[in-house]
């Protein structure tokens, strides 16, 4: 029974991981390359998994939605860019927490104006509803293999994009370095519109796929964040790399944590003090586990500049 | 006064400053000079206390001052200025000054009297302005001042703290000459109570006012002595002066 | 001197108005627009004048809160105990969160600081015996003696009121003295200041200890407020609030933590209970992103600044 449990939480773990990892993709780049804090990026998150459920709706089939949310996810994040976003580069973190803050409150109103307060329905496509049979002979949900497929593929599309096309040379100098990129005459202004768009197409991305699992509900995008700042912290600002690793190290501890801590303190303490302290210690492993790679590698795992 | 022993420094794969050998006497002009990315300025950082030394040993008055943090070292008696400006722009030159005053006199663990009413902070900060020649721009947000005058309130913070050495970071940095001239002079008149590690690259100002040059390339001290001496040098010349020289 | 006394007056003046005109709930209102003075003052001092970036100061607010609400729940509701508790509890973990996040710098310092706060929460969401979840529920207000109900909402309002006027002039002498002179000259250029002898670590973390010291004070005072703390008040969103009233008001301007906390609590309470707006006053957080996106695009100095800059022009 252990291992089986052991197994499963450990996937559950990879694919919680691999959707974080979408979102601190997106967050480490912005981050890196225009040194920006954007708060607004578990919005874009919410945003992706509302409109791929009005999507879903509208056309009946998930995956003729999926892309669709996609893309208009990443038109929403490209047009906050160039109204927004573009005037806050130059200003001081505190600012730029303080007006991305102020997106997310406006984004929750919008979207509670338009949905509701109520959770909304997203469906998982009718052939991943029921459980597969894997090697070993465990069930688990094919659902969430396909989540874990999905993300492994835009890992590796991600992967090959930043070092082998030329577009990805860019990102990768403009992150270690803006001035030099700008001085050898790269077009910064359609650059950074063009990261902000893919790093919002991955949160509509993630959002959208994991809208069946968890609820798609306002304030859906806060919680995330900053678990995916945590993962671009531990990982490294700046670094796909760092927010891959990071990623799935967060996505393991919190998953296998909360599934085994408080089994672990049962077996140890008396379950008054169990059921106390295993959900809170599970909660704040993440925590602890970033101040433990703050302390010794404060420039996280793989840091992309300097 | 100031002895460095074996100092180094390295950054990943880069040794900036190999085992430098140098010692500044008490009282004198001392230049250290060297093409650009030699390690000066490394060197000043380490002095000071802003960076960490990989090896050797910093002396400072017959102390061992290489593992002491920066703020003891400037109440021993070691200040710097930098070579880029960095001050503290949306003050006034006044409180810039009192600023650094404040440090050397007292706790500033105070948190009820109100600094305005220490009019003997302020003194010694109109004197400071005068020395450096600031006087009449004391109300002036320092940003706002010219790129001159930020250079002398560059120097000015760090004769404020009262030192027994001052480490000068190319104080005379972007300057015409006239504006150059204010600072040789500047430098002539604090000579007789401050001892002066110069860096600079002006060697019209470094062979007039310096007792002593040390010359560093690629982190390394390639030769130390009397103006007339590294002039002479060849070694020197062919690395560092013959370029100077010819430029006039 | 004189807009401290008009707005002295204001304040004193106040309760009396609203008991005339028979509206006594908004005296419960304005105590506690004057406990989020209280709390987002504490955070212009570390934020505004320090130039510390703390996402984890509802932390600090919570505890004390919460060392309240514990303490009355368990029988100590003497204000002469329960208040200096919350206050050295909010400054020990101030103290012990500021040792550790002031060693790192810019966002690593943002982040560690949400961390910890987040840590906090989870810690005292989790004690199932103080209501977890839910929260808990004091059994009245502090006990003051003196023959002082606080219960009484126009008697509590003056007893806050008098001491948001000590922290006030508290860190009125704070700002003005050496030690603010040295804060804020490490907010300014924290390299120069470490480079003329200062040790800036330390001042840095006296900071903030004080900052969370009086942000636990007023911790105390929220939850007499209602007689009720929940594991929100130390969420990071009520960091967010905490300093949106703190840019409102101005970052680093004497007034404008209390100017902030008046504005977006009053905002707060007229668009949310308007009638007028019907079903969109829900969405009133929607009108505050907004205007918050604003100032800080276009009025960064907040609206001290604004005022302070028309009275020169």
């Amino acid at each position: 029974m252990t291992a089986i449990l052991f197994l499963e939480q450990t996937l559950n773990g990879v694919q919680f991981g691999l959707m974080l990892f979408l979102l601190a993709a997106g967050l480490t780049l912005v981050f890196g390359i225009m040194d920006m804090i954007n708060l607004a990026h578990g919005s874009l998150y919410m945003i992706g998994a509302y409109l791929m459920a009005a999507l879903a709706q509208a056309t009946g089939s998930f995956w003729v939605a999926l892309p669709l949310a996609l893309l208009a996810t990443a038109l929403v994040g490209a047009a906050l860019e160039v109204t927004i976003l573009r005037r806050l580069y130059e200003r001081d973190h505190l600012s730029q927490v303080l007006a991305t803050f102020a997106l997310i409150l406006i984004a929750n109103e919008v979207v509670r104006l338009i949905w509701g307060s109520q959770p909304i329905l997203l469906n998982a496509p009718a052939g991943l509803t029921g459980p597969v049979e894997l090697p070993g002979g465990m069930q688990y949900a094919s659902y969430r293999l396909a989540i874990i497929a999905v993300g492994l593929a835009v890992a590796v599309l991600l992967y090959i994009l930043v070092t082998k096309t030329r577009v990805g040379m860019l990102v990768r100098a403009g992150a270690s370095n803006r001035e030099m990129a700008t001085a050898m005459g790269v077009d910064i202004r359609r650059l950074f519109t063009a990261v902000f768009a893919i790093g919002a197409a991955l949160c509509g991305l993630a959002g959208a796929m994991l809208g069946p699992i968890l609820a798609v509900q306002v304030g859906m995008g806060e919680n995330i964040l900053i678990l995916a700042f945590v993962v671009i912290v531990i990982g490294g600002i700046g670094s796909i790399r760092g927010a891959f690793v990071g990623a799935l190290l967060v996505g393991l501890v919190d998953t296998m944590g909360r599934a085994l801590l408080p089994m672990f303190f049962a077996a140890f303490f008396p379950p008054q003090v169990a059921s106390n302290l295993g959900p809170s210690l599970s909660s704040i492993m993440i925590y602890v586990l970033m101040a433990a790679v703050l302390f010794f590698r404060p420039q996280g795992l793989f840091p992309a500049r300097g | 006064m100031l002895e460095l022993r074996g100092l180094t420094k390295r950054f990943g794969g880069l040794l900036a400053v190999d085992q430098v050998d140098l010692a500044v006497k008490d009282g004198e002009v001392h230049a250290l000079i060297g093409p650009n990315g030699a390690g000066k300025t490394t060197i000043i950082a380490q002095v000071s206390g802003s960076l960490d030394a990989d090896a050797g040993e910093i002396v400072f008055r017959g102390r061992d001052l290489t593992r002491l943090p920066q703020h003891a070292r400037v109440k021993a008696g070691l200040a710097r200025s930098f070579q880029i400006t960095s001050i503290f722009r949306r003050f006034s030159v006044l409180d810039n000054l009192a600023l650094a005053v404040q440090a050397r006199s007292g706790s500033s663990l105070s948190f009820w009297r109100p600094v305005a009413g220490e009019k003997a902070l302020f003194d010694e900060a109109r004197a400071i302005a005068d020395e450096v020649g600031l006087s009449r721009r004391l109300d002036l947000v320092a940003g706002n001042l010219a790129h001159g005058e930020q250079r002398a309130l560059e120097v000015g913070l760090a004769l404020a703290t009262r030192p027994k050495l001052v480490l000068l970071d190319e104080p005379m940095a972007g300057m015409g000459p006239e504006e150059s001239q204010r600072v040789i002079a500047l430098i002539e008149r604090i000579r007789a109570r401050v001892t002066v590690l110069l860096v600079e690259h002006d060697m019209d100002a470094v062979f007039r006012l310096a007792e002593r040059i040390s010359v560093l390339v690629s982190g390394r001290v390639i030769a130390s002595g009397a103006p007339q001496e590294i002039r002479a040098n060849a070694e020197v010349r062919r690395a560092y002066l013959g370029d100077e020289l010819a430029a006039g | 001197m004189k807009k401290t006394i008009f707005v002295l007056g204001l304040a004193v003046a106040f309760p009396l108005v609203m008991n005339a005109l028979d509206q006594t709930f908004y005296i419960g209102f304005g105590a506690r627009v004057l406990i989020y003075a209280m709390a987002a003052a504490s955070l212009n001092l570390v934020l505004g004048y320090g130039g510390m970036v703390s996402f984890g100061h509802a932390a600090f607010f919570g505890a004390g809160a919460y060392v309240t609400g514990i303490l009355a729940v368990e029988g100590l509701r003497s204000a002469w105990i329960a208040w200096p508790a919350a206050l050295a509890v909010a400054a020990a973990a101030a103290l012990v969160i500021g040792a550790l996040s002031l060693r790192t710098r810019g966002v690593y310092f943002i982040m560690i600081t949400l961390a910890f706060a987040q840590m906090m929460y989870y810690v005292f969401v989790s004690l199932k015996a103080y209501g977890g979840d839910d929260g808990l529920s004091l059994p009245g207000r502090s006990t003051l003696g003196f023959g002082l109900e606080l219960g009484d909402e126009l008697t509590w309002y003056y007893v806050v009121l008098v001491l948001l006027a000590a922290v006030l002039y508290l860190l009125h002498r704070i700002v003005h003295s050496r030690f603010g002179r040295v804060i804020e000259a490490i907010r300014e250029n924290e390299t120069r200041a470490a480079a003329i002898g200062y040790p800036v670590y330390g001042y840095k973390l006296a900071c903030f200890v004080i900052s969370g010291a009086i942000a636990g004070l007023a911790g105390a005072l929220i939850a007499n407020q209602s007689s009720y703390v929940g594991p929100g008040l130390l969420h990071w969103v009520q960091s967010g609030t905490l300093m949106i009233m703190v840019i409102l008001g101005g970052v680093g301007r004497f007034w404008g933590a209390p100017i902030g906390a008046a504005v977006l609590l009053t905002l707060e309470e007229t668009l949310s209970g308007s009638e007028a707006l019907g079903q969109y006053a829900l969405h009133w957080q929607l009108p505050v992103g907004v205007v918050l996106l604003a100032i800080v695009l276009y009025a960064p100095q907040g609206i001290a600044g604004l005022i302070a800059g028309r009275r020169r022009a």
